[in-house]
């Protein structure tokens, strides 16, 4: 069956560019949670040189000289022309996996008669068309052969405008094609295995293409193996239509300004409980445990070094934004110390299960307020999150982000449209 | 139990539901009615003829991932019935036909136009006090955005 994996260009600065078009043909970075990092960048800061994740401080003098325009992540606008280019590409098969903000497995079983070719040049035209967002296209018999060809699109190392059909090239034209790649850009192969492959000669794609299966399952894992299969076209990773529910659930934040006190740090660990039990009853789980850490900025090599964590098992697994921040306070309030300046807190869900088949519990004292989490749930989705909300997540939020160059929320605020003369 | 809506802003919201305080239940409209009293008298004559009540998204939407709102600022296009402070309903999935009032990007600029094409190319129409239109010829690139198909404007 061919896969096609469907990938959005420089996506966050193209959902930028849709409703503010002067960043059209100029450098554009968008910056991770507290105006920290690149964790976006257009053709014209790559050209730059400016790496993926390159620390905002350390490029403002390139900025200033080459004028570049850096942006907070507006995670509001993403998600909401993630889910309008999605449903787009929904339409065109009806096997999708979404597998990340920005890119989609389309899988054409039956798609014999077509040609995807030219399906693929018209998804590639509609979501261009409708959402604005522009997107490359790679298809081939393998997720991991896909994604390479969908690289490959980008890159223009193959294929035209944007589209990649790797099921189009001969034997001959596919090897001399692997041969120029390097085996990094492989799917799942890091810049640590990419090294240990390359001490055995493997450097590129072509190499660990015809390298003996058995022998990197011995020499490396299981997984590696599969990946030289998924070369070789022997679909080992099929798609996943539902995402699997996840086996723990985290949320944590570095804050805006150093943090001192408990309150603020109360407040800042209950806000990322209601965050993560949210998506915890989104999945139709509820956890057995939870872990609440804070630490210090272990950069700050000359400041008071803190970090500690505790795991706390929860008698009766719960999915109660209520009960559960009563036990993260409970333990933020024993892993706290006064004196130090704290940069980072979090908490993770663990043990998770699902809500439905639930094991009565032997002392069976706390009762889920499974009707106020329902009610909780639908009031955020309409009126957003943290409208409503447990008082302890506080009001003034002095820990909260730093997103002082977000654009407006053009899709999700009535107060925040775009403006039209 | 405690059955008030409240923005973040601290204000009750306009839009809150019915409450029924005897039941403790929040009607939240966009949501399936959590817990519905059930009466145990004379049935409804009406429950066979329920239906959805009107939407105003079904009526002004087409294509709901190629919809987007825009807010008018200005009266370059009240000949068009086009206000200052008027919400647009702008489909990205139309091809702009002879004629259709669109949102054109002139300089970078989001502008409310009607499109009427000539010989020489596209005339970019305004209809308003001090407006002037502008000629995009053949020669060069029409940026046009989104269809305008609707536009709402408030009463008083």
């Amino acid at each position: 069956m061919p896969i096609a994996l469907i990938d959005g260009n420089n996506f966050y600065v193209s959902c930028e560019r849709v409703f503010n078009p002067t960043l059209e043909n100029r450098p554009v970075v968008v910056l991770s949670n507290n105006d920290g990092c690149a964790v976006a960048r257009s053709n014209e800061v790559k050209a730059l040189g400016v790496k993926m994740g390159t620390p905002w401080f350390q490029m403002k003098d390139l900025a200033r000289k080459h004028g570049i325009i850096a942006l907070s992540s507006n995670y509001a606008l993403y998600a909401d022309m993630s889910n309008r280019m999605m449903s787009v590409l929904a339409r065109y098969s009806p096997d999708q996996e979404i597998y990340s903000i920005d890119e989609c497995f389309l899988g054409f079983d039956g798609f014999s008669n077509y040609d995807l070719e030219a399906h693929a040049r018209e998804m590639r035209w509609q979501v261009r068309q409708w959402v604005g967002i522009p997107v490359c296209v790679g298809i081939a018999e393998t997720k991991t052969l896909a994604k390479l060809a969908n690289h490959c699109a980008k890159k223009s190392l193959a294929g035209e405008e944007g589209v990649c059909d790797f099921t189009r090239l001969s034997v001959s034209e596919r090897s001399a094609l692997f041969a120029t790649i390097e085996v990094g850009e492989v799917w799942g192969i890091g810049p640590r295995m990419s090294r240990q492959l390359a001490d055995r000669g493997i450097r590129t794609v072509e190499a660990l293409r015809r390298a003996d299966p058995k022998a990197i399952r011995r020499e490396f894992s299981v997984v590696v193996e599969r990946t030289v299969m998924e070369l070789n076209g022997v679909p080992c990773l099929s798609l996943e239509e539902v995402a699997p529910a996840k086996q723990q659930i985290m949320s944590s934040r570095s804050f805006g300004n150093n943090v001192y006190d408990l309150e603020p740090l109360k407040e800042a660990v209950a806000s990322y409980v209601a965050t993560a039990a949210e998506k915890l009853r989104g999945q139709g789980s509820v956890a057995g445990m939870i872990q609440v850490y804070v630490r210090t900025n272990p950069h700050k090599e000359n400041a008071p070094q803190y970090s500690k964590g505790l795991t706390i098992p929860l008698p009766d697994p719960s999915d109660d934004t209520l009960y559960l921040t009563r036990v993260a306070l409970w333990g933020l309030r024993r892993v706290y110390r006064s004196g130090f300046a704290y940069q980072k807190a979090g908490v993770v869900l663990m043990n998770l299960t699902d809500a439905a088949n639930q094991q009565a519990s032997l002392f069976g004292a706390h009762r889920n307020n499974d009707r106020v989490m329902a009610v909780m749930d639908c009031v955020n989705a309409i009126w957003g999150r943290g409208t409503l909300r447990s008082a302890a997540t506080g009001i003034s939020k002095s820990w909260a982000m730093r997103r002082e160059r977000m654009s407006p929320r053009y899709t999700t605020e009535w107060d925040q449209l775009p403006v039209a003369i | 139990m405690v059955c008030g809506v409240f923005s973040s802003r601290g204000q009750p919201t306009g839009h809150g539901g019915p409450v029924f305080p005897e039941s403790g239940v929040i009607y939240v409209p966009g949501c399936p009615l959590l817990a519905q009293p059930v009466p145990a008298g004379f049935p409804s004559p009406a429950t066979d003829y329920v239906e959805t009540r009107l939407s105003l998204d079904e009526h002004l939407i087409e294509q709901e991932e190629a919809t987007f709102f825009v807010r008018v600022q200005g009266n370059s296009m009240v000949g068009f019935g086009i206000h200052d402070g008027d919400l647009l309903v702008v489909d990205r999935s139309r091809e702009p036909a002879d004629r259709s009032v669109v949102i054109a990007v002139v300089d970078g600029q989001f502008m409310v136009k009607q499109v009427c094409r000539g010989p020489k190319g596209v005339l970019l129409r305004s209809s308003g006090p001090g407006h002037g239109d502008i000629f995009v010829g053949a020669d060069q690139e029409l940026s046009v955005w989104g269809v305008v198909r609707w536009a709402i404007h408030k009463v008083v």
